[in-house]
C-alpha cells in the first residue's frame, strides 16, 4: 500500500487512490447486492408456493386422503382425467406439427391474423372457449358434426374442450422449435434425393422430437388442470364428465374440503410428475 | 458443365441478375463476391432450392431449371456442413445410397470408401455434434460424394475452419474434384483458396457475374 505523501494535496491523493482502486471490487460489490435481490425475490416466490402447497398438504392427513382418494368417484375421474389428457396431448401434437412448420417455414398473405386466430385460446378466458364451443355446436355445422360424433356434455367434449386450449399451446412450442431449426439440412436432403415431405419426416421430424415431447406434455398439462371450458361445454356430470378439477369444484360446492384437498394434492404430483419428465426425458430425447 | 443463361432473381430489396456463366466440364470454377451480393441465392437456384424469375440453367448439357433439386444431379456442400443432426457420420454418409435402395453391402462399401478417400474412417460412429468444423465439412463433402453428383456445388464451404484445417482441406478438395472428374462450383471470399482451388475464376459483383481472368481472380477475391 503506497503511504500516502503529507506534502500532495489531499484532493490529489484521493483521486489517485480512487484511481488506483481495484474496480472490480467495485463491480463485484454492485454485483453482490444485484445477486442478493434477485435471490431475495426468487426465493421468497419461491417459499410462498412452497407455503401454499405445504399449507394445503397439512390440512388433511395421509390415511384420509388415502380413503378419500379410493373412492369410486374420484377413482373414475382419475382415470377419465389421464384418458383424455393423453388423447388431447397427442391430438394436439398432430395439430402442433404441421401448424408450426408452417408458420416457421414459410410467409403468405395473412400470416399475422393466422397467428392471431391460432392464439386466441391462450388469451381468452377459458370459460368463454366453452361458451364459443356450446354456441358453435348448436349451429347447423355443429349439430351436423354432432351426428357423426356426439361432443356436447359427453366425454369427446371434454377432449375437445381440452384440446382447443392445449394445441395453442402445442403450436407455440413447435414454431419456437423449428424456427430453432436450421432449414438447411432439410435442404440438402431434397438435394440427395427426397422431396420435401420425405426431407421433412427424415431429418426434420427427428431433429425436432424434442420439441415435440415438451409441446405434447405441455398440452397435456394444461389439460389436466383445465376446468371452465368443460364444465360449460362437457357438464360436470359424476361418473360421466368428470375430470379431476372438476372433482375439486363439486367437492368444494358441497363443503367436503377434504376430498377436495386430497384431489388437489394428486394434481400437484401429476404437475410435478411431468415437470420432472419434461426435464429427465427431454434431455436424453 | 454447369451453365447459367440469363439467370434474374428478385425479392423485395434485392435483385440479382441476368446472371451468365459457365463452368467447363470437369474444370473447377471459383466465384468470388462480397458478402450479401448474392452468391448464395445463386448457389440455391443452381440447386432447385430457389426458383429463378426468369433464364436458364444446363448441367451437363440437360436443362434442369425447373427440375426439382433431387433430379438435379447436384452435390451440395453448405457453408455449416448442414449435417444431419440425429444421424451418425456413418448414416450421413449412407444416407443418399439408402434414398436409391442401393443394396446393404454395397452402401456400406461406398461408405467405407469414401471415408477413407476423405480421412474421416475413424468418426464414423460419431454424431456432428461432436465433430470439429474441418472434419463437419469433411463429412458433407463424403454425404454429397455419395450421391454420385453430375456436379459440386461449394458454397463457402472452408470458411469457419481454422489455418492449418482450412489448407489440408484445400489440398483434399482438389485431390478429390481431380481424382473423381468432377464440374464443381466453389463459392468463396477467401483470395487463397481461390487462387489455390480455381481453374475458373468467376466474379459477382451488382447482380451480375463477369468471369475474369486467373491472376486478376486472385487479385479481385
Amino acid at each position: 500500500m503506497a503511504s500516502a505523501n503529507p506534502e500532495r494535496p489531499f484532493l490529489t491523493r484521493c483521486i489517485r487512490k480512487s484511481a488506483a482502486a481495484p474496480t472490480p471490487l467495485l463491480k463485484t460489490s454492485k454485483i453482490s447486492l444485484v445477486w442478493i435481490l434477485l435471490a431475495l425475490i426468487t426465493g421468497g416466490y419461491t417459499l410462498f408456493l412452497l407455503g401454499l402447497l405445504g399449507a394445503t398438504a397439512a390440512y388433511s392427513t395421509p390415511a384420509h386422503l388415502v380413503s378419500t382418494l379410493k373412492s369410486r368417484e374420484i377413482q373414475h375421474s382419475i382415470q377419465l382425467s389421464l384418458l383424455t389428457c393423453t388423447a388431447t396431448a397427442l391430438l394436439s401434437l398432430l395439430l402442433a406439427v404441421p401448424s408450426g412448420y408452417l408458420l416457421s417455414r414459410t410467409t403468405f398473405p395473412g400470416k399475422a391474423l393466422v397467428e392471431a386466430v391460432l392464439d386466441i385460446p391462450i388469451v381468452l378466458p377459458p370459460m368463454v372457449i366453452g361458451l364459443c364451443l356450446l354456441i358453435f355446436f348448436q349451429t347447423p355445422i355443429g349439430r351436423l358434426l354432432e351426428k357423426a360424433v356426439p361432443l356436447t356434455y359427453t366425454v369427446y367434449g371434454v377432449v375437445l374442450a381440452q384440446l382447443v386450449i392445449g394445441a395453442a399451446f402445442a403450436i407455440r412450442t413447435m414454431r419456437g422449435t423449428f424456427d430453432h431449426l436450421s432449414p438447411r439440412p432439410e435442404a440438402v436432403a431434397m438435394t440427395l434425393g427426397c422431396t420435401r415431405a420425405r426431407a421433412v419426416w427424415l431429418v426434420t421430424l427427428p431433429a425436432a422430437k424434442r420439441g415435440m415431447f415438451a409441446a405434447a406434455s405441455v398440452a397435456w398439462a394444461r389439460s389436466l388442470g383445465e376446468f371452465g371450458p368443460i364444465l360449460v361445454f362437457a357438464g360436470a356430470t359424476r361418473m360421466k364428465t368428470e375430470v379431476l378439477p372438476t372433482t375439486v369444484w363439486l367437492e368444494l360446492s358441497v363443503g367436503n374440503l377434504e376430498a377436495a384437498v386430497a384431489v388437489s394434492l394428486l394434481m400437484v404430483v401429476f404437475a410435478v410428475g411431468v415437470l420432472v419428465a419434461v426435464r429427465k426425458v427431454g434431455e436424453r430425447v | 458443365m454447369i451453365r447459367f443463361e440469363n439467370i434474374c432473381w428478385r425479392a423485395e430489396r434485392f435483385e440479382l441478375g441476368p446472371v451468365s456463366f459457365g463452368v467447363p466440364t470437369g474444370a473447377y470454377g471459383v466465384l468470388t463476391g462480397r458478402t450479401g451480393c448474392g452468391k448464395t441465392t445463386l448457389a440455391e437456384i443452381l440447386c432447385g432450392l430457389r426458383e429463378p424469375a426468369s433464364g436458364r440453367i444446363w448441367i451437363n448439357g440437360a436443362e434442369v431449371t425447373h427440375l426439382e433439386p433431387a433430379r438435379r444431379g447436384i452435390g451440395y456442400v453448405p457453408q455449416d456442413g448442414a449435417l444431419f443432426p440425429t444421424m451418425t457420420v456413418r448414416e450421413n454418409l449412407g444416407f443418399a445410397p439408402r434414398l436409391k435402395r442401393e443394396p446393404r453391402e454395397q452402401t456400406a462399401a461406398q461408405v467405407e470408401r469414401l471415408a477413407s478417400l476423405l480421412g474421416i474412417g475413424q468418426l464414423l460412429e460419431r454424431r456432428p455434434e461432436h465433430l470439429s468444423g474441418g472434419e463437419r465439412q469433411r463429412v458433407a463433402l463424403g454425404r454429397a460424394l455419395a450421391a454420385k453428383p453430375a456436379a459440386l456445388l461449394l458454397d463457402e464451404p472452408l470458411s469457419a475452419l481454422d489455418e492449418q484445417t482450412h489448407v489440408e482441406l484445400v489440398r483434399l478438395l482438389k485431390n478429390v474434384q481431380t481424382a473423381l472428374g468432377l464440374t464443381a462450383l466453389h463459392i468463396t471470399h477467401h483470395k487463397q483458396e481461390a487462387a489455390a482451388l480455381g481453374d475458373s475464376h468467376f466474379h459477382l459483383e451488382n447482380g451480375t457475374v463477369t468471369e475474369v481472368p486467373r491472376e486478376k481472380g486472385v487479385l479481385r477475391s
